[in-house]
Order: C-alpha cells, then sequence, then structure tokens
C-alpha cells in the first residue's frame, strides 16, 4: 500500500548525528575525492589530529571537530574521500550517507587544483543534492610547481557558489574560507547546474511530484528522480535506512518507471545509454565549466613523480627497493631501540626499588606493596621499557613513508599476487595499516569495494604482525637467532630475520586469502581502480610529532591500561593456593602438554591466552609467569635471555614462538572491530579462528619435524 | 590508427577513449573517473609482475587490471606531438 503522506525520519539517523554544543551550532561537512587535503583542512580549522597521509583512502570514518568563527559555532565534520556519490565501497557510503542523509548546513567540496576537472564532476553532484556549497580548491601550491593555473573567479561566476583557493598545508586562504563558509550560510541554495537531455528530462518530470511527496521534507526531489533513472541500487538501501521507505518499492513509482521505460524503448534507448548519457552529463558540464578555468602546459607535468615511479614500481628495481625500505626501517627499528629499552627499564626498576622502599618506611602492608609495586608496576615498567622505544622509532618512520605516497606503489607491485588469491589489490594497503595496528587494518578496509574481498582483507589482517608483536619477535630474535654477532651486524641481521617473518606472514595472508576464496568466500575478483597520488615532500618534523603523540603514546596507553590489570591477576594467581602449590603453577601446569605439543610450554601459552587484551603485554606476562614460578621478583633487563634459558627455552620454542606471535588469534580490540565492521559474530568467529588453526597447526607441524629429523 | 583495447596499449604510448564496454557498477566508476569517449589517456607503467598497468587519465594516475582494461576501447594517436 501506497503511503500518502510524508514519511518519518528514521531512528538510525541517529547514527548520521554530529555532537553540537549548542543548537546554533552550524553543522559543515568537509567532502571530496581522496587526498586532496580534507582531513588537512580540518586539523588546521579545529585544531584537532585527524590522521593525514599521502594515500588516498586515509580516512574512513566520518570524524568531527569545532571551530569559532565570527562568534558564530561551527562543528565541522571530516568525510571519507569519495570520487563520485554514485558510491562503490563502504567508505564512499559513509560520506555519501552523511551529505545526504546527515543533514549538513553546508558541505565544503575540498579540490585538488591540479586535476580540477575531475574534482569538479563531484563538487557538481553535491551540488545537485541542492546542499549549500563552497568549493575549497586546495593544493594551489602544487598546481603552481606544475605551472597550472585557476581562474577562481571566474569558477566561482560559472558555478554560482564561492570558490576559495587554499594551500590547507601551510594553512594559507583558509581565513577566506572560513568567511565564505559564513556568507554561504545566509544565501540561499546553489541552483542546479545540471541539464539532462530531454528524454532524461521528462522522465524525472514525471516521477517528481510523487517523489517529492515522499521525501521532499529531507531530500531534493529533483535529485532523488534522477537517481531513481540512474538505478543507484545503493542511494536506495541508505533511502531506506534513513528514512524508513522502500521508495524504488512504492507502487505509484513502479507504475511511473514501468510507463517512462516502454517510452525509451519505443525511441529505443536502452537503459545503458540512458545511464551513459546522466553520467556524462556531468563530465560534459564540467569541461565546459573548466573552459578558460584552467591553464595548463601542454606537456603533461609530472615528469618527476613519473621517474620515481619508474624507479619504485619497474620490473628491475620495484621489489628490491621495496625490500630494501623495510629492512632498513627494521634496522632502524631495532638498532635505534636497544640503547633506550635499557635505560628505560634501569630507570623505571630503579624506581620500583625506590616506591617499595618508600612505601615500606611510611608503613604500607607489605600485602599491598607486592600487589601494585611488584605486581601491577612491574608490569608496566615492562610494557614500557620494551614497546616504547621501537614503537617510537616504527611510527614515525612508517609515517614518513606513508606522506610521501609510497604506500599505493606497493599496492600497484603487489597486486598481481591478490589477483592470484582473487582478492583486491587495496588488501597491500590494509595489511600496510595492519603494521601499525590491525584493529585499524580491519576498519581500513572500508577501502575495499567488493564486500567479499574486503572480509578476506579483514579475516587475514591479523597476519602481519601489529606494532604490539614487533617487541616480542624482536626479543626473541635478537636473543635466539642472531647468535654472538655484535652491534650493528648484529642488528642488521635481526632486522633482515624479521623481514623474513613478514615475508612469511604475507605469505600466508596470500595463501589464506586464496583459500577463503576458493571456499567460504567464493566469487570472482571484482573490477578495481587505484589511484597512484603524486609523491610529496613529508613534513618530516610534524609527521615525527604527530606518530609520537597520536599514535605511541595512544598505542602504548591501550596497552598500560591492559598490562595493569594483567599484573594484578598473575600475582593472585600465584598467592593463590590450591592444593599445594599456587593457582599459577596449577594453570601452567594444565597448559604444559599443549604448550610442549607445539614446541612452547604452558607459560608461553598462559602469556598469549591472558594477552587477549593487548598483545603488547604477552612478554611481560610471560616474564612476569617464570619470575613468580622461579620465587624471583625482578630481573635486569639484559637477563632476559639468560631467564628465557633457564625456564627450557631452546631454538626450537624460539622458533615456535616466534610462529606463534605471528600467527594467533586477533586481540581483543581487533575482534571488536571485526564485529562492528562485519556486523556479524559468524565472521568474527572466523577471524579468530583462522589465524590461531594456521599458528597450532604450523607450530605443530614444525616440531613434528623437528622431532623427526633431529 | 588502430582500434584496440586500452590493455594493449604499451607505456609511453597515447591514446582517445573511443568507447566502453564495461557493465555494472565499475562503468560508472571509470566514467567518474574520466574515462569517456574523447578523453585522452596515456599509459605510463607497468607494475613489476605486468599487471596492472598505470594510465594517465584527466591529470592523475589510475592504476587497472588488464581485465579492466581491456573494456576500454581506444584509438591510438601519434606519441610524438
Ligand atoms: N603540497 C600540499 N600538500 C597538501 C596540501 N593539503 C594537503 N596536503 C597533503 O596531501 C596529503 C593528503 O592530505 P589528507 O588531508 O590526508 O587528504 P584527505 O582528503 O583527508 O584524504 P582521504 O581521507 O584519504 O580522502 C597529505 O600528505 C597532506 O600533507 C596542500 O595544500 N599542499
Ligand atoms: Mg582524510
Amino acid at each position: 500500500m501506497s503511503k500518502n503522506h510524508s514519511i518519518v525520519k528514521n531512528q538510525s539517523v541517529t547514527k548520521l548525528a554530529v555532537e553540537k554544543k549548542s543548537q546554533d551550532d552550524k553543522v559543515i561537512a568537509l567532502a571530496g575525492n581522496p587526498n586532496v587535503g580534507k582531513s588537512t583542512v580540518f586539523n588546521a580549522l579545529t585544531g584537532l589530529n585527524q590522521h593525514t597521509g599521502n594515500w588516498p583512502g586515509k580516512t574512513v570514518e566520518n570524524a568531527q571537530g569545532y571551530y569559532n568563527y565570527n562568534n558564530q559555532n561551527y562543528v565541522l565534520v571530516d568525510l571519507p574521500g569519495s570520487y563520485s556519490l554514485m558510491a562503490r565501497s563502504a567508505e564512499e557510503e559513509v560520506a555519501r550517507d552523511f551529505i545526504c542523509f546527515g543533514q549538513p548546513d553546508a558541505v565544503i567540496v575540498v579540490c585538488d587544483a591540479t586535476c580540477l576537472m575531475r574534482n569538479i564532476n563531484l563538487a557538481l553532484q553535491i551540488i545537485e543534492t541542492g546542499k549549500r556549497t563552497i568549493l575549497c580548491v586546495n593544493l594551489l601550491d602544487e598546481a603552481e610547481q606544475r605551472q597550472i593555473k585557476v581562474d577562481l573567479d571566474l569558477l566561482s561566476e560559472r558555478l554560482g557558489v564561492p570558490v576559495v583557493g587554499t594551500i590547507a598545508r601551510s594553512n594559507q586562504g583558509l581565513n577566506d574560507l572560513m568567511e565564505s563558509v559564513q556568507t554561504t550560510l545566509q544565501a540561499p541554495p546553489p541552483t542546479n547546474l545540471i541539464v539532462y537531455p530531454d528524454f532524461v528530462e521528462k522522465g524525472i518530470e514525471t516521477l517528481l511530484p510523487r517523489i517529492d511527496s515522499i521525501v521532499g521534507n529531507y531530500l531534493d526531489a529533483r535529485w532523488v528522480a534522477a537517481r531513481i533513472l540512474d538505478g543507484d541500487q545503493n542511494l536506495f538501501n541508505s533511502i531506506e535506512e534513513y528514512l524508513d521507505y522502500e521508495l524504488i518499492e512504492d507502487p505509484e513509482i513502479q507504475r511511473i518507471l514501468k510507463d517512462y521505460q516502454f517510452k525509451l524503448k519505443d525511441k529505443q534507448i536502452t537503459q545503458i545509454e540512458l545511464k551513459d548519457t546522466m553520467a556524462k552529463t556531468f563530465i560534459q558540464v564540467a569541461s565546459v565549466l573548466c573552459h578558460d578555468v584552467i591553464e595548463e602546459p601542454l606537456i603533461a607535468s609530472d615528469q618527476r613523480d613519473r621517474k620515481l615511479d619508474k624507479l619504485f614500481t619497474s620490473k628491475l628495481t620495484g621489489f628490491p627497493i621495496m625490500l630494501i625500505i623495510l629492512l632498513l626501517i627494521f634496522w632502524f627499528t631495532i638498532s635505534g631501540a636497544n640503547v633506550p629499552s635499557d635505560l628505560l627499564a634501569k630507570v623505571l626498576f630503579g624506581f620500583e626499588d625506590w616506591l617499595a622502599n618508600a612505601a615500606i618506611s611510611i608503613g604500607i602492608p607489605s600485602l599491598i606493596i607486592d600487589l601494585l609495586i611488584h605486581g601491577v608496576f612491574n608490569v608496566i615498567a615492562w610494557v614500557v621499557s620494551v614497546m616504547l622505544p621501537p614503537m617510537a622509532i616504527f611510527f614515525p618512520l612508517f609515517t614518513l613513508l606513508e606522506d610521501f605516497g609510497y604506500l599505493p606503489r606497493v599496492a600497484f607491485n603487489l597486486d598481481r599476487f591478490f589477483q592470484g588469491c582473487d582478492a583486491c589489490g587495496k588488501q597491500a594497503l590494509t595489511m600496510c595499516m595492519g603494521f601499525g595496528c590491525n584493529a585499524v587494518g580491519v576498519t581500513g578496509s572500508r577501502i575495499i569495494d567488493s564486500p567479499r574481498e574486503r572480509l578476506i582483507a579483514i579475516i587475514t589482517n591479523n597476519f602481519v604482525p601489529c606494532n604490539g608483536r614487533f617487541p616480542i619477535l624482536i626479543s626473541i630474535i635478537s636473543i635466539f637467532l642472531v647468535g654472538s654477532n655484535s652491534g650493528f651486524s648484529k642488528s642488521f641481521l635481526g632486522a633482515l630475520i624479521l623481514v623474513l617473518v613478514i615475508i612469511f606472514g604475507v605469505g600466508m595472508t596470500l595463501l589464506v586469502s586464496k583459500l577463503l576464496s576458493k571456499t567460504v568466500l567464493k566469487g570472482i575478483p571484482s573490477s578495481f581502480t587505484l589511484e597512484l597520488p603524486p609523491y610529496r615532500k613529508p613534513q618530516i618534523g610534524k609527521v615525527i610529532v604527530r606518530s609520537i603523540f597520536d599514535r605511541t603514546l595512544k598505542v602504548l596507553g591501550r596497552a598500560i591500561i591492559a598490562a595493569a590489570p594483567a599484573g594484578l591477576i598473575i600475582w593472585l594467581l600465584n598467592n593463590v593456593q590450591s592444593g599445594d602449590t599456587t593457582l599459577l603453577y596449577t594453570i601452567t601446569d594444565f597448559l604444559n602438554p599443549f604448550g610442549k605439543a607445539l614446541g612452547m610450554d604452558g607459560v608461553i601459552l598462559v602469556g598469549f591466552i591472558l594477552g587477549l587484551p593487548a598483545n603488547e603485554i604477552v612478554m611481560p606476562i610471560i616474564i612476569m609467569t617464570y619470575l613468580a614460578r622461579g620465587g624471583l621478583l625482578e630481573l635486569e633487563g639484559a637477563a632476559l635471555g639468560q631467564l628465557l634459558i633457564q625456564n627450557g627455552w631452546t631454538l626450537t620454542t624460539a622458533i615456535s614462538t616466534l610462529l606463534f606471535t605471528l600467527m594467533h588469534w586477533p586481540c581483543s580490540t581487533t575482534l571488536l572491530t571485526i564485529r562492528k565492521e562485519t556486523q556479524s559474530w559468524k565472521w568474527t568467529i572466523i577471524s579468530f579462528l583462522v589465524p590461531s588453526v594456521a599458528g597450532i597447526a604450523i607450530t605443530f607441524l614444525f616440531n613434528s619435524l623437528v622431532r623427526i629429523f633431529i | 590508427m588502430k582500434r584496440i583495447t586500452l590493455s594493449k596499449l604499451k607505456p609511453g604510448m597515447k591514446s582517445v577513449i573511443t568507447g566502453l564496454l564495461a557493465k555494472g557498477g565499475i562503468r560508472r566508476r571509470l566514467q567518474d573517473l574520466g574515462f569517456v569517449e574523447g578523453s585522452h589517456v596515456d599509459c605510463v607503467g607497468i607494475s613489476p609482475l605486468g599487471n596492472p598497468t598505470a594510465y594517465r587519465i584527466s591529470g592523475t594516475v589510475i592504476a587497472l587490471r588488464s581485465e579492466d582494461a581491456s573494456q576500454i576501447l581506444i584509438q591510438e594517436v601519434d606519441t610524438d606531438v
């Protein structure tokens, strides 16, 4: 039955809700093509630190912040990049949904001045939705370098919306931008510039009254009518979600549509021709608008980028350079982290003693001292001294690569492998995100268009070690695998082995992706486009400050939060008697046979199990447990190897633990993120099982082989 | 001047698009990226394992797999201009 009244907004609109500080706040959305500087503008205006990086798909979630201009408060919403309102991936849906259903008071469309026409295509689509729009032509510095000139005034005149030129990275033009936003809010909405050929306009006209009566209060009816002709199913789903009405199933609309399609048939116009006509209308209008607005050299001005591409992606040098870069990053990380790690350990453990003595002298009961200082503080000290230095080196280095624009080239180089697994080349990007944090890699999988390929990327993300696992790998490698070498050659060999471990992880990613494609996630590879943006000089100072404060300290904070209760649990387990031993003994002894079968022991397994909240605490737990069992309470930094060897570690134990570190269940944060992203417990459980089963199978296999041959 | 598909275009060669064969969502995506009749597209590089290939289109560089590039019809144009 057709409803004849206007529809009521659905509850799920709250999903898009922005938090206004007061009722009068204006909501401004930042939209635009990927990698044009939206987040840079956002950060500059709000003073927040949304991650920016030189590759398309950095932002995959809305972020919101505030700024004040001329006594007016604004809520600014940073959206993921999109090439079109015809969304193809989850991140593009997020952006489209906010623009269309989030009821922003205005939309700033950030554009890349070096390829303005493609950007204007999106701007025209947004103007067509009837939203107040401001065009922000960013990257003017790059345009100037490439001798591209843009006549901003002429463009503004033709578009009928304000056009502001900016260089967001160096804060230029942002005042004008805020000024334009203010004036735009007082002006009437822009007039639509898109006029389709007659036969399309006729179709829109016939649909208009019915659509207006249903969604007219929330959406621009003409725009919706055009999308119905376009057959944008993805949009219809969102209309249903946010406006709670199956618009496309409306009998009246169906009737009009059938009628119209008959007429088209009479004129021998196919559905594809209809859609093409509409797509081309935007391109044509954009090209007419840009005529005389853009002045560029006849010869392509991207020679420098193409030369760098030759270096980074050619048959001869592409892969070697990739490996060298990876090797160098780890070499710097390992060799640089060594000294500060020891120093931090000395200071923190010294502080522990001092703290304990001080506590004793003021008469705090020894039970509490044991519990809080030798239990909780001790684990935290371990986490900080082992984790902080490598993270503080690795994150900035990796961020520099990201800012330079190298990551899309990695995806370009590796895509052939992913093709072989019927997966998407952008999975290489989500893998790279996984190096930092697997939860980030899982959310980042939104950049992958096909739901099937996105699931593959989510399930396999855990096969690249995150930052929480690097320190475990690094300590094991440097204690057991690099032998008696010393100094730089030692850390170089360590880095080399770490690179091999990572290559093994990537190999497992590919193998498991292939298996998934052939079994539970059957399907053909979908089409995919990958933009290779220009290389940019990384902002070294900013990168270092940001990656230390945002990433390093954030991850470290999470680890400490997880470490404190773990320290408590171990201490308690060790002090609760069960029979004639402690509970800790009972548990580790119980797990021992399982551990042994996999080349490890009960204590190591306890470490991995209690380490579920964060991989950072696995090694500290193992250390604590050995110490507690041995009745010791503390350990000098350098004696870690000794402790492990005393507790029966051999080369086989080391390799088994290394493999299991690379392949076991994702941490709880990652699991919760998977649940959120897939909206399914089934896929969450599968994501738990896949790396766990792989790890158990491979360590078991490895140990069986060792037993047979050695 | 031959009519071929984009997947046949070698690095350094230039062409003009004459039509699209792609169907479904990717068709519109290609159009939104500038792959429409009459647009200039140049091949700028091949990845180390031979697929995908990078193309310069409307001022940017987009990589496509050969399966997708073969859905774009082109006409080669002289390189020496
Ligand atoms: N040279 C120059 N670089 C800029 C400018 N604005 C941004 N950038 C750089 O462009 C890159 C992309 O910036 P982001 O702000 O992350 O872009 P985005 O639009 O948010 O990207 P997505 O979230 O992936 O859609 C970063 O490396 C920025 O430092 C500018 O005006 N000039
Ligand atoms: Mg962004």
